[in-house]
């Protein structure tokens, strides 16, 4: 007991209060932008979505907590189960157990009961493996052969997620986190560079041959006005939302694009709401809060004591830093739309959970021995 | 355990550099689109939230000077759909493009156009609009609002002028009083969300209408009847191509009444007063609109013929050129320079005094009178009495005069426009001319508005007009009326003489150009009482058949509306005067 009052008292308190902030001010963006259609949908209970993301807030603190517990090393033991479980996950969607919502099956559990995201979870089971794997062959890391093998890995699980729950976005976060983690760990940067050219010629191969449903949506990124009906309209939406919003924005709880216009506004598209109702300055802050955040992130993963505790943090990192970049990338149409949600703020119980774990696992790693 | 190596922290640093990038990129891009952007996206943003349903403002009534309604407002339906609140469309579609008689398609496109409103047809009678009502369709509105009627439907057409589907004027009147006319239309903002439902907490912007306001206009609905009637008569009888009367008080340039026969329907006037042989084009139909539509005492021009003599004979008796009793002579023709130009008496009046010459509207006799007075006499007095000028009247498209130019005109041309001919002017500024010749030497400004009133009566702005007065000397105007008088009492204007009363006056028969055609214009310049004119009167008819003679046909027609309207107009008799022979 002495020993761990010790450890709490070292650990890394910023990166806990950024989160405790980034979730309190995420809970009240939430109940802003989802109480009007919560109102409806539930006949006139305006707090449905607080509630509910409420809980599973306080459900992924007890996570973070449960994970600092313990030292961090000692989750390196679960890292290929959890791998594996990852994947049977992913493919129990497949399954009876799969739920399907907004026209994709991306969830399994009990429809109406409890439902869970696999993929959320393949996050982190992704960042644990890959922290594992590489800390343990660090000395072959730089040799082809131990990247394409670990590269097999990763492969599975983004193929799984893409296929199967046909979830494109989430399998490119788990590509990113891995390419990531892969990158920082590996002495040569070669490879890296050859490979993130070979990507970019990729996208641009995939936008000019690509088939038409993909296509369409380049035309819509281009062009929002002149599809709406294609799905321009979610984003001339967003447009609408942000470019109202001006420098000061029109107050909170003053937005008027949540009313509908914006389809579930709680979801991928909270920042909207954010720069609608808070400004310019509220978007920018809240820019500013995630950079902090990857910030002490970046600090915490220098100040490891091994590899394998940079890495895990690398992995928490990427993946908050991509979601974040990725997301606001989308709303202010800098890229094609693609659904991603913005980390602790987007309406989403797994997501949440998830995060916080790895917050928990993040301040582990900050403990000073 | 191995700890993080060098090249780690190398990459990492290089990793965090390429977040931050990146997030200065999207603070970038932030920036532009709620900075620079900005207006542009709310507006666009305030186009899809705010459902904008205009109030359209009462449109002015135009009256006559007694103030009889001569043109209002009727209520009728503007038919809208709202997207987002239509459950049925196909309902919608089939319903509306029944009661609308429109193309189902048509209504289809306008029915699935993702809008806050989309208006599918205004101007709906108001049964259709409560029929349309009482289906009660999620998503269709039905509002109400003016449209412009006529009682009298075809009474002034071409004065008063008509409006269009918004409500504004098109032609006439309404055109050229639209500023007061039109009022200022109210809105009514309401923010929705995104299904159409109101937002109740956001206050509704509501901007009232403001009604335009009422035109007095010096036309007598009843001397306008009067006259109406006796132009579709001889209309008729003479098979002419249009027949004009402008009865007007000479003294302040009051009209009372504007008539062309045919006149059109204000209430339908898309539609051609006349049937037509085969189907016509578009555009053809909207030539023949546009010419059903013209007044023709105001935007066209003719030859006056005669009556152009009472101005050359008020030049020479002002000048001094000649007197009521100075001599001539007409052998039935004159020869100017190389010409030989005829008299319509080819066997000549013989010897005969100005007076005379006046009488029988002998064209020897002026264009003698009109080579004494010279060129720039006669341009200057035509210029006095207005001929050279529009008569400003308020109405659009007043044409100008057709002159030669006074360094081309040489003893021919000068022969010729001493009795009327060889240039060209509306039949306005000839009354125009002849009121101030009549009046005293006040160049008054014909006119209709009188003043404007809102909606209790009380005056909001009487118009003046523009006068110049001693444009002629008083005892020329006094010897003119004289010399007219007895141009209807012994002369060529014998037909309009009417018991009890003084009336002066000038005929006029001029032949349409080109020469030999066979087309003439028949005219009449009529005014009473002569000594004191409180009225003038003209008559044009264009293209008669048969007998084309000014003073047999055109005569008559101004006897008939003086017989009409002087006791209407409560001018005196002159008992002095009795047409006993």
């Amino acid at each position: 007991m002495n020993r761990d009052k010790k450890i709490k008292l070292n650990m890394d308190y910023t990166l806990l209060v950024i989160v405790v902030v980034l979730l309190a001010f995420g809970l009240v963006m939430l109940y802003s932008a989802s109480a009007y259609s919560s109102y409806l949908e539930n006949n006139g209970d305006s707090t449905w979505y607080l509630r509910n993301q409420a809980k599973n807030t306080v459900l992924g603190l007890v996570a973070m907590f449960i994970v600092l517990l313990f030292d961090y090393h000692f989750w390196k033991r679960f890292a290929v189960l959890g791998y594996i479980l990852s994947l049977v996950l992913v493919v129990l969607v497949m399954t009876p157990l799969g739920i399907e919502a907004n026209g994709a099956r991306r969830w399994i559990g009990i429809e109406g009961v409890i439902s869970f995201q696999p993929a959320e979870f393949a996050k982190l089971a992704m960042i644990l493996f890959l922290a594992w794997i590489i800390s343990e062959s660090v000395t072959k890391i730089g040799k082809l052969r131990a990247i394409a093998t670990i590269g097999m890995f990763v492969g599975i699980i983004v193929g799984a997620v893409a296929i199967i729950t046909s979830n494109l976005s989430t399998a490119i976060i788990i590509f990113g986190i891995a390419f990531t983690m892969l990158f920082i760990a590996s002495p040569n940067t070669k490879v890296y560079v050859i490979l993130a050219g070979l990507g970019v010629l990729a996208v641009f191969a995939f936008l000019q041959f690509g088939d038409g449903f993909r296509m369409q949506r380049i035309e819509v990124w281009k062009n929002p006005e002149s599809y709406s009906q294609e799905g321009g309209y979610q984003v001339l939406q967003a447009l609408y939302a942000i470019g109202s919003g001006g420098l000061f924005g029109k107050g909170f709880g003053q937005s008027v694009q949540k009313l509908g216009f914006i389809p579930e506004a709680q979801n991928d598209m909270i920042f909207t709401i954010i720069c609608e109702e808070l400004g310019l300055f509220g978007g920018i802050a809240v820019i500013l809060m995630f950079g902090f955040l990857i910030w002490r992130l970046y600090v915490i993963a220098m100040e490891a004591e091994d590899l394998f505790g940079t890495l895990l943090v690398v992995g928490i990192m990427a993946h908050i830093a991509i979601q974040v970049i990725l997301n606001i990338a989308v709303v202010t149409n800098t890229i094609p739309n693609t659904g991603i949600t913005l980390p602790f703020i987007s309406y989403g119980g797994t997501s949440v959970m998830f995060l916080l774990a790895e917050i928990g696992l993040a301040l582990s790693v900050s403990k000073k021995k | 355990m191995l700890r993080s190596r060098m090249h780690n922290k190398k990459k990492l640093f290089f990793f965090i550099i390429c977040v931050i990038i990146l997030m200065i990129v999207l603070v970038v891009r932030l920036s532009y689109l709620m900075v620079y952007k900005s207006l542009y996206y709310s507006d666009k943003a305030e186009d899809v939230h705010q459902r904008e349903r205009v109030i359209k403002a009462a449109r002015g009534c135009i009256l006559d000077r007694n103030g009889e309604i001569i043109a209002s407002n009727k209520t009728v339906c503007t038919i809208s759909v709202i997207y987002n609140q239509i459950e049925d469309s196909e309902k919608v579609i089939e319903v509306l493009s029944k009661e609308l008689s429109m193309d189902a398609e048509e209504v289809r496109k306008k029915v699935s156009k993702v809008s806050s409103i989309e208006k599918i047809k205004s101007n709906v009678d108001k049964e259709i609009g409560d029929r349309i009502r009482a289906y009660d369709l999620a998503g269709v509105k039905v509002d109400e609002d003016y449209k412009r009627y006529y009682p009298f439907s075809t009474l002034a057409s071409k004065v008063l002028g008509f409006t269009g589907a918004d409500n504004q004027g098109i032609i006439g009147l309404e055109v050229w009083y639209e500023e007061y006319l039109k009022g200022d239309d109210g809105k009514i903002l309401t923010t929705t969300d995104a299904k159409g439902v109101e937002i109740a907490d956001v206050v509704e912007n509501r901007v009232e209408p403001v009604a335009g306001l009422n035109l007095v206009t010096s036309l007598d609905v009843n001397i306008q009847k009067y006259c109406e009637q006796a132009a579709k008569k001889t209309l008729e009888a003479k098979e002419a191509n249009y027949v004009s009367i402008i009865v007007m008080n000479p003294q302040n340039g009051e009209i009372y009444a504007m008539v062309n026969a045919p006149e059109f329907d204000l209430n339908n006037p898309y539609e051609l007063n006349y049937e037509t042989e085969t189907e016509i084009s578009a555009n053809e139909k909207m030539d023949a609109l546009n010419k059903m539509w013209r007044n023709q005492v105001i935007n066209d021009t003719y030859e006056p013929g005669s009556t152009f003599k009472m101005i050359t004979a008020t030049a020479a008796i002002e000048l001094g050129v000649v007197n009521e009793s100075t001599g001539f002579s007409c052998p039935g023709f004159k020869i100017v320079d190389d010409r030989r130009i005829r008299c319509h008496k080819t066997t000549g009046h013989g010897a005969e005094t100005f007076q005379e010459g006046l009488l029988n509207s002998c064209n020897p006799v002026f264009i003698e009178t009109g080579l004494r007075l010279g060129k720039e006499n006669l341009f200057l007095y035509m210029d006095k009495l207005g001929l050279m000028k529009k008569t400003s009247v308020d109405l659009p498209g007043e044409a100008g005069s057709i002159m030669h130019n006074i360094d081309n005109v040489k003893n021919v041309e000068l022969a010729t426009m001493s009795f009327g001919q060889s240039f060209q002017i509306t039949p306005l500024q000839l009354l125009t001319a002849t009121s101030a010749i009549i009046n005293g030497g006040r160049l008054v400004t014909p006119h209709f508005g009188v003043m404007t009133v809102d909606e209790d009566g009380n005056i909001v702005e009487e118009f003046q007009y523009s006068e110049t007065s001693g444009v002629i000397d008083e005892t020329t105007s006094e010897k003119m009326k004289s010399m007219l008088e007895k141009v209807v009492s012994e002369g060529g204007g014998s037909k309009c003489q009417i018991e009890g009363y003084l009336i002066g006056g000038k005929t006029a028969t001029s032949e349409k150009l080109p020469r030999g055609n066979g087309k003439y214009i028949a005219s009449f310049i009529g005014f009473a009482p002569a000594d004191n004119p409180e009225v003038i009167a003209m008559c044009i008819i264009d293209e008669p058949t048969g007998i084309y003679y000014g003073g047999t046909i055109a005569t008559p027609v101004i006897r008939e509306v003086f017989e009409n309207i002087l006791p209407y107009l409560g001018v005196d008799y002159s008992l002095e005067k009795d047409y006993t022979d």
